[in-house]
């Protein structure tokens, strides 16, 4: 799971959950992965993002590096910035570990990098 | 069987109508074994993949495609934050919906949970085009009706109506309001027959009225085919003024 699909995700689904996010994330394996750098995707995608829940999520995987705290307002011509989000967003993936719900404390497990979000039927 | 599949995410990508040349960002909805999610690879876009299966996600990761995939089912909502995607498609997936498979499951419940948390994960202006094979008409209209329910407009595309093997059923759904539903293929002769109606459905008529038939279930109808039957020598009810009489709506 990649940490852009982490930054959408949400536990909404669950029963009594309003927000949902963002997931805590408790990884016990993490890879990083190469993946073609493309500019417009990555400029395309920031403002969609939650830029805080991604800092903490890249910070709990240790990757946090060296990338802002806050997205400059000039993002798509400054390419270190880019190349720093994309590498964050795409090439850092949760093998094995586990999601947590904010709100219920409910656990997703993550296998093999496939999140497991399916619920009970109690959950619904 | 994978040619077949490819075809129809890339005909579902056409009637997605996505910018051109920009790299979006796409749900795949019941995605299986990656095979839609690869095409959309193929045409530079980035996707997430729900599936309820964890075998098939296996033969995709197998595959190394290179979208993010979870298990997930359908029916129990589109667990993503407000305006994610720019785009959805589904192919041969959205039938599994109508089916009741545990009895907890109530299908228009989980039709309309479903559309609902799709239409708010979709950024405004975007679409959901869902290649599926319902089993009869009741299934399109249960379908198309918790879509409307949920918020989205738009209707079926028919490619190839005429045609049993070719034909493929496309649901179109916009967010953004009314939109003009996309032209079907395999439709040319057709020219303003208003473009949210089947196609075929014109010529279907004008057969009817060749052939000199009485259209369904009108009182015509239903005296010729009681006719029908007697000449068959069957038992059938004497003719009355009840007969084809219009029933209050508890029949």
């Amino acid at each position: 799971m990649k940490l852009i699909t982490h930054n959408m995700l949400t536990s909404k689904s669950l029963k009594g959950v309003n927000v949902g996010f963002p997931l805590k994330i408790c990884a016990t394996e993490v890879k990083e992965v190469a993946v073609d750098f493309n500019p417009e995707f990555v400029t395309r995608m920031i403002p969609k993002l939650d830029w805080d829940a991604l800092c903490q999520a890249a910070e709990s995987l240790g990757c946090l590096n060296d990338l802002p705290r806050s997205v400059n307002p000039n993002h798509e011509n400054d390419e270190e910035f880019l190349k720093k989000a994309h590498h964050v967003l795409l090439e850092v993936e949760v093998i094995e570990g586990e999601l947590v719900c904010p709100e219920t404390g409910r656990k997703f497990p993550v296998n093999e990098g496939i999140p497991n979000m399916l619920l009970n039927e109690d959950e619904v | 069987m994978i040619e077949i599949q490819s075809q129809m995410t890339e005909r579902a990508l056409e009637l997605l109508a996505l910018q051109e040349d920009v790299p979006c960002f796409i749900l795949d909805i019941g995605c299986g074994s990656g095979l839609s999610g690869q095409t959309l690879e193929e045409s530079g876009h980035f996707w997430i993949g729900v599936d309820i299966s964890s075998a098939m996600l296996s033969v995709a990761l197998e595959r190394e495609v290179e979208g993010d995939m979870m298990l997930g089912d359908m029916g129990q909502g589109m667990c993503f934050r407000a305006g994610s995607f720019d785009g959805a498609i589904s192919i041969s997936a959205l039938q599994w919906l109508c089916n009741a498979d545990k009895t907890s499951h109530s299908p228009p419940k989980r039709l309309f949970k479903f559309f609902s948390t799709l239409y708010s994960c979709l950024s405004r202006g975007s679409r959901a085009v869902f290649q599926f094979y319902p089993e009869n008409s009741e299934q399109i209209e249960l379908i198309t009706q918790q879509a409307m329910k949920a918020g989205f407009t738009g209707g079926l595309v028919v490619d190839y109506p005429n045609s049993t093997k070719a034909k493929k059923m496309f649901l179109v759904l916009f967010t953004g309001g009314h939109q003009k539903l996309p032209k079907a293929l395999g439709t040319e002769e057709q020219q303003n027959t208003g473009t949210d109606h089947i196609p075929y459905s014109d010529k279907r008529e004008r057969m009817k009225q060749i052939r000199g038939k009485a259209p369904k279930k009108s009182r015509d109808w239903i005296l010729e085919k009681k006719e029908r039957r007697r000449r068959q020598g069957r038992n059938v009810r004497p003719d009355t003024k009840y007969t084809g009489r219009k029933r209050s709506g508890k029949f």
